[in-house]
């Protein structure tokens, strides 16, 4: 059973990288990434 | 043991340079901004540090449920679950640089050794998930600006790594950030003063309580890929395991514990080598040397 779980979950993982990826939410973590987080490092 | 923790260590050290690896950034104090930034690292690691070349995910997590257009972000829970379940906690024992500080700070010899009580530790493992679920999904989800956006709040409030790697190392490189400090910078320096003192006397305090990212990975230890084994055949109950878990584990009842970051203490420590780990697992036979050479040691016969 485990192991069932363990092979679907590794499937859907990659399926929600790919259909993360295509509705553009890569974007979306580059202009945070790419840019200082005032709020991260504490200042916002 | 020593030698598992040098190599461990090694590991460690090589896996920090190499999600850190712009170097100028230290100098000039400007982030990174090339195509990496796109990709997730496996660990904590903040991406706003000069050196980081990567995006951490639980910032990227915040980022995107925190932005205008969405809601949850699938890329960034489609890689934490794709590491969770091909590694579980694996990542955390041997390729998180914040964890590394940690275990470098626990080495410092004090006399203020602490071992969290089973009952205390039982109940405070919990906070690392609400910490995971109030300051990471539902108050980025639910605390929005008028324009919709709400703030990275895990990020802001809490994350020491975001601190140390980035807030400390760009307000000494920048002048002009440097003048905007203010009470917020100093509630998160006072934090990781307290987060680094803690973890001279308690082992991996800020993974074992806190670390949103070790929770959501913790999820995954009994089900994934890698894992650890112990072979009942060759267990003699010696407690060896769990007296050399520093995460207070019985490796014996629970190799694959959600605490567990598997870092191989147990491992080195079994006089029989009972327990092993690895990537498909499940069917293999371990070798019978060692323990042959243990029962010789005890002066029976490995057969009897």
């Amino acid at each position: 059973m485990k192991n069932i779980i363990r092979n679907i979950i590794f499937i859907a993982s990659i399926g929600l990288i790919f259909f993360g990826g295509f509705r553009g939410e890569i974007g979306t973590v580059f202009n945070k990434a790419a840019n200082i987080c005032l709020e991260c490092i504490g200042i916002g | 043991m020593a030698n598992n923790n040098k190599k461990r260590h090694f590991v460690q050290l090589l896996s920090s340079i190499a999600v850190n690896g712009n170097f100028k950034g230290f100098f000039n104090g400007r982030i990174y901004t090339g195509k990496t930034k796109k990709i997730c690292v496996p660990i904590l690691n903040c991406y706003s540090c000069p050196g980081a070349l990567g995006a951490c995910p639980i910032g990227s997590l915040q980022a995107v449920i925190g932005s205008i257009k969405y809601n949850i972000s699938y890329y960034v829970l489609g890689f934490m679950s794709l590491i969770g379940v091909m590694f579980g906690r694996l990542v955390c024992g041997w390729l998180c640089p914040f964890g590394f500080i940690q275990d470098l700070l626990y080495k410092i010899p004090t006399k203020f050794k602490l071992t969290v009580s089973k009952k205390a530790n039982n109940i405070l493992k919990y906070l690392k998930y609400a910490v995971f679920i109030i300051f990471v999904l539902i108050l980025p989800m639910t605390l929005r600006d008028q324009f919709g956006m709400s703030d990275p709040y895990f990020c802001k409030y809490i994350c020491p790594a975001g601190t140390l790697e980035a807030g400390i190392p760009l307000t000494l490189l920048n002048k002009s950030l440097r003048s905007a400090i203010g009470f917020l910078f100093n509630w998160k320096v006072l934090l990781l003063i307290t987060i680094v003192i803690l973890s001279i006397s308690v082992y991996r305090v800020f993974c074992r309580y806190i670390c949103p990212l070790g929770a959501f990975y913790s999820l995954f230890n009994s089900i994934s890929f890698y894992k650890i084994k112990v072979d009942k055949d060759k267990c003699i109950n010696c407690n060896a395991c769990t007296n050399n878990c520093k995460m207070n584990i019985e490796v014996y009842k629970k190799p694959n514990s959600a605490e567990c970051i598997r870092c191989g203490d147990c491992i080195k420590s079994c006089p029989t080598g009972a327990i092993k780990s690895g990537i498909f697992i499940d069917n293999e036979r371990f070798k019978t040397k060692k323990v042959n050479s243990y029962n010789a040691k005890l002066g029976k016969s490995s057969n009897s």
